[in-house]
């Protein structure tokens, strides 16, 4: 079994010992040292405290890597439009796909929707494998499982990428358990290793870190990345892959849910849709306060998302939300005010075109992003923007 | 109608940092608390025992301290705690947690519907939920806002999409995530603090699950696993401003014109 060994003999200082780990997972019990079930594997105390703490690995089923080929795109859609995650995936797919000389392979499953896979080749696609099934007409979990699970015992992909969507967020962990295989949510940065080993990187424990994430011997490789955190490619002029329709055992899509009803909620415009976006921090005072920010935003033609603790104290809409935990957005300009610049938050709006901060404490993280850092008060300098706007 | 509760105990200032120099992790305050998100998970299983006659069971995996978010659930009127908790569990990812949840399920009492929060504050993935039901071989249903009927056969709920709203009526046993807006949850009481003081929380540990293969649990049974962890970097370029207000608005203002915003 892999641990982590503790050298007593060389432990001079216990106290010092035991505060390395971050998450108080290791105590003193009758003289010794020890890991409690606390242990997050973070293995800061292997790093910082070699001689003290080693990693021991554990022995692994080895796979025969070789098994395995392609890098698969889920394809999110509904009835038929497909989720523009889709080919944000794809073009990651391709970028890796070309290191390893790998091809790119899309799974489409849905109701009438064979007509739709062309669009998907246009975007470099090398195959799309389609089922098209009256069961699979709904979003429903034992189906579409039972699908995926048949497309990777015919394939055998590498690696598969799933958007952070309400569907792929259910769909990716179910699909991942029943192949008892490795699935990284949401991750902000991927690539992939000779041996074609993913590497995944995204924020973690819940703080100001990123962590680098492998899956070395299980495949197929799962991770789902949210909309707007890659790019796209362009559209090809010129189709080079195929469409390959598969069939499946109707009895293997069974289900234990109907679906009664599906009711259109009253459309608005999401802030993943804004080219201008005016952020409101915890900076703001009082409610009342936002009036400012959306005075800004309304000049400025854009519109107004927010933090956390704004939501928290009831202020704002958590579909407002920008962050790990909210909406990832890609706008053109994007100005925060008040906004301390939380990995958390942060990981949903980096990739904005130009960013503007308002912050008055020099030190604050959102100026590590921001380029236009504004070391000010905003009650100051937004009232004199808006003047002279 | 049996109900299982999955709750987490999560730090309670969840501001873990790295320090850029030494690399390690600095965690300000270590007290924690229960998984907001899981509130919303217990309320949602008191709002259906008002209605149907109903025994909630909540289970958490964690080290021993896990013990006093059960206690608190006991205070919200939950029936029965148990603790999943052995060092063999230690470094689990996604997929060991979901499995030894799954197995510590099995040593409970029958459920007919599993309830999990929308997600955690800190491991923060959506994903346990849905691998508890697939190891059970249940259905579930994720981002659920509204409970509609609930029998002994069946529970009807609305699922939250992007864009529309889609009402699934499911077979039980069955397992949903819960959004927060499906209740509001209530606060502790302190009649039920007396009145649950000693009442029993049950332990399970390796030894008492069915599979004794512990290399399924743990970090051996993590497919996953933290290759290095580091401090986020930047690389735009990037200038900073200082001045009053009055300046600092005025430069920002013509920034905005000069790249044609306004
Ligand atoms: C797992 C997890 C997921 C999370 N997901 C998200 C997420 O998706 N989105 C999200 O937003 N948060 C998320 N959070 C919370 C996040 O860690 C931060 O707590 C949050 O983003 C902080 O919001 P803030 O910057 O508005 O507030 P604060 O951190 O309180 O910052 C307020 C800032 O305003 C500045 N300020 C104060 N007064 C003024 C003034 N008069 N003029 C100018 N500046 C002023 C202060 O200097 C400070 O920097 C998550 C946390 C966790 C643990
Ligand atoms: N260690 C745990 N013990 C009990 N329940 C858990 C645990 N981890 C996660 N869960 C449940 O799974 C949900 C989703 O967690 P996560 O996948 O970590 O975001 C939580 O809201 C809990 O209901």
């Amino acid at each position: 079994m892999a641990y982590i060994k503790i050298n007593q003999d060389n432990i001079k200082d216990k106290n010092k010992a035991i505060k390395i780990c971050p998450f108080s997972a290791i105590e003193e019990k009758n003289g010794l040292i020890n890991i409690t079930s606390g242990c997050k594997m973070c293995k800061i105390c292997v790093k910082q405290m070699p001689d003290i703490y080693s990693f021991i690995e554990g022995k692994q089923s080895k796979i025969n890597k070789d098994d395995w080929k392609g890098i698969t795109v889920y394809v999110d859609h509904v009835e038929g439009d497909i989720h523009p995650v889709t080919y944000e995936l794809i073009g990651k797919a391709k970028e890796m796909a070309k290191k390893i000389n790998h091809p790119v392979y899309c799974l489409f499953s849905g109701n009438n929707i064979k007509h739709k896979a062309e669009e998907i080749l246009k975007y470099g696609v090398d195959e799309v494998f389609v089922y098209d099934n009256e069961e699979l007409e709904d979003f429903r979990i034992e189906p579409y499982t039972a699908v995926f699970e048949d497309f990777i015992n015919n394939v055998q992909p590498t690696i598969i990428l799933v958007g952070g969507t309400t569907v792929g967020r259910s769909l990716a962990p179910r699909v991942a358990a029943r192949f008892k295989t490795g699935l990284t949510a949401d991750c902000t940065i991927l690539d992939v290793r000779e041996n074609t080993d993913l590497d995944q990187i995204r924020p973690a424990f819940g703080g100001n870190i990123m962590a680098h994430i492998h899956t070395p011997n299980h495949r197929p490789q799962f991770a789902t990345v949210r909309y707007k955190i890659f790019d796209a490619p362009e559209k090809l002029q010129k189709i080079n892959g195929k469409i390959t329709e598969c069939k499946i055992d109707v009895e293997k899509l069974k289900s234990n849910i109907e679906v009664l009803e599906i009711k259109k909620k009253e459309k608005v415009k999401s802030i993943e849709e804004a080219e201008v976006i005016v952020v409101a921090g915890n900076g703001i005072k009082k409610e009342t306060d936002l009036k400012m920010i959306h005075q800004l935003a309304d000049k400025l033609g854009g519109m107004v998302a927010t933090t956390r603790p704004l939501i928290e104290a009831g202020w704002t809409e958590a579909k407002d939300q920008i962050g790990l935990s909210g909406r990832t957005v890609k706008p053109k300009l994007i100005i925060t005010c008040g906004v301390s610049g939380s990995i958390q938050f942060v990981a949903g709006m980096n990739s904005s075109d130009v960013i503007f901060a308002i912050n008055n404490d020099p030190k604050a993280q959102i100026f590590d992003v921001a380029n236009y850092g504004i070391v000010g008060d905003l009650y100051e300098v937004i009232p004199e923007l808006l003047k002279k706007m | 109608m049996n109900i299982t509760v999955c709750i987490k105990q999560v730090p309670g200032t969840s501001e873990v940092e790295i320090d850029e120099k030494t690399g390690n992790l600095i965690r300000e305050g270590i007290d924690s608390k229960m998984n907001p998100f899981d509130l919303h998970a217990i309320e949602t299983a008191l709002k259906i025992k008002e209605q149907e006659d109903s025994e909630i069971s909540v289970i958490s995996m964690g080290p021993p301290q896990a013990l006093d978010i059960i206690k608190e659930a006991y205070m919200l009127g939950v029936d029965n705690g148990y603790l999943l908790t052995d060092r063999k569990f230690a470094g689990a990812d996604v997929l060991a947690t979901a499995y030894a949840l799954s197995q510590g399920i099995e040593q409970m009492k029958k459920y007919d519907l599993i309830i999990c929060g929308k997600m955690t504050t800190d491991g923060d993935t959506a994903q346990v939920g849905p691998e508890i039901a697939e190891f059970l071989d249940i259905p579930h249903v994720a981002n659920v806002k509204k409970i509609l009927d609930i029998n002994s056969k069946s529970i009807t709920v609305e699922m939250d999409m992007p864009e529309t709203v889609e009402i699934q009526k499911v077979t039980l046993p069955c397992l949903i995530t819960v959004e927060k807006e499906i209740c509001q949850p209530r606060l502790p009481s302190y009649k039920l603090k007396l009145a649950t003081s000693e009442r029993k929380i049950e332990q399970i540990t390796f030894d008492d699950l069915k599979d004794n293969d512990a290399t399924n649990f743990g970090l051996d049974g993590s497919p996953t696993q933290v290759l290095d962890i580091f401090p986020p970097t930047s690389d735009k370029t990037s200038e900073k401003w200082e001045g009053n207000g009055k300046e600092l608005g005025e430069k920002l203002a013509n920034k905005l014109k000069e790249m044609k915003f306004v």
